[in-house]
């Protein structure tokens, strides 16, 4: 390098130097009091923002404990539903809860968890169908849910299967609501469980559906089953699209999945009860959702609990 | 010489595989038959009502003839509104603190606590709505500031609850995709003596912003398909206003309630829910995908 080049090089690098060097000596001088100011101020703020979103579900927890604590007996569960607002409960509605959800698991998990092994250990993901599906999948989880109901209602009660209004269309429409979040839940689960599990054991002959039966599937049961709990305390609160179903008479007798006699919800009541506007129901309708929080608080815990039992770190 | 091939073919195998793809490819049937099922009817429908008139028209009364959807669009359009000015700022922040600031100890409380939020059914919002929101906002409510005191449905107290909802949805996602910005990042901006709010807001929030971008979008998707608030506290009566203090009708109330059991089929009243219903899935749909990719945008920049 002649002495010439050198010293242009010299002269190119003093700009930048010099800039770092103001920047440095500025970070490391006193800040100006104006911007600690402005910093303490944005942290004010943004633990302001935390606090409201905080505030907002103490609120609607404390909302609901205050006008259905005076109802909360085994009552608001044992008695059917009434138009004395003082005696109204939750027994049909809760037992309606119970078939939907019960027929729906047996819908979704299968094929949710069929869905789920395909694309994440057969599928080629550079073929434009798998694309496709997944695509899909994605979209299909952020559907609003009273599209579902629109399905439902044009496609299962009436049209190609014409089922009627009867229980099992809302689960069928349920089952369909839920599906994709079973779908990505089951899909991380078995992406978690490492290669190397799977090389084992087609190094020792297995094929490959006994590979993925006897050894990917069970290493990937509690993260799959943590899925399928989040996406039936979804389904337990899904009022929307059980309206379209036919589920909004008012029932006293305990349903029956397959006929056509009426039937109803719990959320579904919920709401029932909610749009009255005499204290009775209201204070019903608070003991209906502190029944419905309690029921989805369990079952949220259990899936964290059996999350971190059982969360393998290979 | 041995061969490699299997020594059966493994029809079993095969069948499996089929099987499996026919679960995943029901997830599909179920979007054609969504499609099926709403522009059916909906074709239908403009086979009476002409499209031009459903998009320009102002006055919806399908019973007596008027066909216009722009009053529930615009009540659509008045809860989603007020509910992002309430959710952004709220959930923005609370990404930045827990993703920024709050100690490990801390953000292991708070992240589950917010997602706790996201998990509340929304008939129970609904019902916080009609039973606390709405009446305190009344009793606070400055005389006649925007044409109140509000009635016992409003736009704004809708707003409110599904803004709510909408926080989680927005600060998760976008706290995901600050956690995601590289230390180094932040690291070469301590290093040039930026301070912690500098690092904040100029260096980790454009880096994630097509995350944070994505999580609105998906707040806002949310936020139109949202049924059981909007039927309980906005009200059922339909009118082009973005005034919070109205009572009016978004496209997933008129949904929820013309098209309960006791609805005739083959009348231009039952059409109409499924027109509005197509108008919805397209909106939503929209928006779920411009999310989708933004979401893959930053993922593939930095993971």
């Amino acid at each position: 390098m002649s002495e010439q080049e050198t010293r242009q090089l010299k002269g190119r690098a003093r700009l930048p130097a010099g800039g770092a060097r103001a920047a440095t000596l500025a970070g490391i001088g006193r800040r100006p009091g104006g911007q600690n100011r402005r910093n303490q101020l944005f942290l004010a703020l943004l633990y302001f923002a935390v606090s409201i979103a905080l505030l907002g579900l103490a609120l609607i927890l404390i909302d609901a404990i205050v006008k259905g604590s005076g109802r909360l007996s085994l009552d608001i569960i044992r008695n059917s539903p009434s138009s004395d607002g003082s005696r109204a409960g939750f027994a049909q509605p809760i037992l309606g809860t119970l078939w939907l959800i019960g027929l729906m698991i047996v819908m979704v998990v299968p094929v949710g968890l069929g869905a789920a092994l395909y694309l994440e250990e057969y599928a080629d993901r550079d073929r434009w169908h798998n694309r496709l599906i997944e695509l899909n999948v994605q979209n299909l989880a952020a559907v609003p849910a009273i599209v579902y109901g629109i399905l439902g209602l044009a496609f299962i009660v009436r049209g190609p299967l014409g089922l009627g209004f009867i229980l099992f269309t809302g689960s069928i429409t349920l089952a369909l609501l839920v599906l994709p979040m079973v779908i990505i839940a089951s899909r991380e689960a078995i992406r978690a469980v490492p290669p190397s599990i799977r090389e084992g054991s087609l190094a020792l002959g297995a094929t490959q559906w006994q590979t993925i039966s006897r050894q990917v599937v069970p290493a990937a049961v509690p993260g799959i089953l943590t899925g399928v709990i989040l996406a039936v305390s979804r389904a337990i609160g899904e009022a929307a699209p059980l309206l379209l179903l036919g589920a909004a008479t008012f029932v006293t007798f305990n349903p029956e999945p397959f006929s056509d006699t009426g039937w109803t919800a719990l959320p579904v009541q919920i709401f029932n009860y909610a749009r009255r506007p005499q204290d009775a129901f209201q204070n019903a309708a608070a003991a209906g959702i502190i029944v419905m929080l309690v029921v989805l608080l369990l079952m949220n815990s259990f899936a964290i609990w059996l999350r971190n039992r059982f969360e393998q770190n290979w | 010489m041995p061969s490699l091939a299997p020594a059966s073919p493994r029809y079993a195998e095969k069948a499996i595989k089929a099987a499996l793809g026919l679960c995943a490819a029901l997830s599909v049937l179920t979007t054609t038959l969504i499609v099926l099922s709403l522009f059916g009817p909906t074709l239908r429908f403009f086979g009476e009502a002409p499209i031009v008139e459903f998009f320009t028209k102002t006055r919806w009364f399908p019973t007596q003839g008027f066909f216009g959807v722009l009053p529930l669009l615009a009540g659509s359009l008045n809860v989603v509104g007020w509910a992002l000015i309430f959710a952004i700022p709220v959930g923005l922040g609370a990404a930045i603190y827990l993703s920024e600031y709050a100690p490990r100890r801390v953000r292991k409380i708070i992240k589950p606590t917010l997602e706790v939020l996201a998990g509340v059914p929304t008939v129970a919002i609904g019902f916080f709505g009609i039973s606390f929101v709405v009446p305190f906002l009344r009793d606070i409510w400055p005389g006649s500031f925007l044409g109140g005191p509000p009635g016992f449905f409003m736009a704004g107290g809708a707003a409110l609850c599904i803004g709510l909802m909408i926080v989680p949805i927005i600060s998760s996602i976008s706290e995901d995709a600050m956690s995601a910005v590289p230390r180094g990042m932040r690291e070469g901006a301590y290093a040039l003596g930026a301070s912690k709010m500098r690092v904040a807001t100029r260096v980790v929030f454009p880096a994630a912003l097509s995350g944070i971008v994505a999580s609105i979008v998906l707040g806002v998707s949310r936020a139109v398909g949202e049924t059981m608030i909007v039927l309980m506290v906005a009200g059922n009566n339909p009118k082009i206003t973005l005034n919070p203090v109205d009572a009016i009708q978004a496209m997933t109330a008129y949904i929820g309630v013309t098209a309960t059991g006791d609805i005739a089929t083959g009348t231009v009243e039952y059409d109409t829910v499924f027109a509005v219903g197509a108008l919805l899935f397209t909106i939503t749909l929209a928006m779920n995908l411009i999310s989708i990719r933004m979401v893959r945008k930053y993922r593939e920049v930095y993971e």
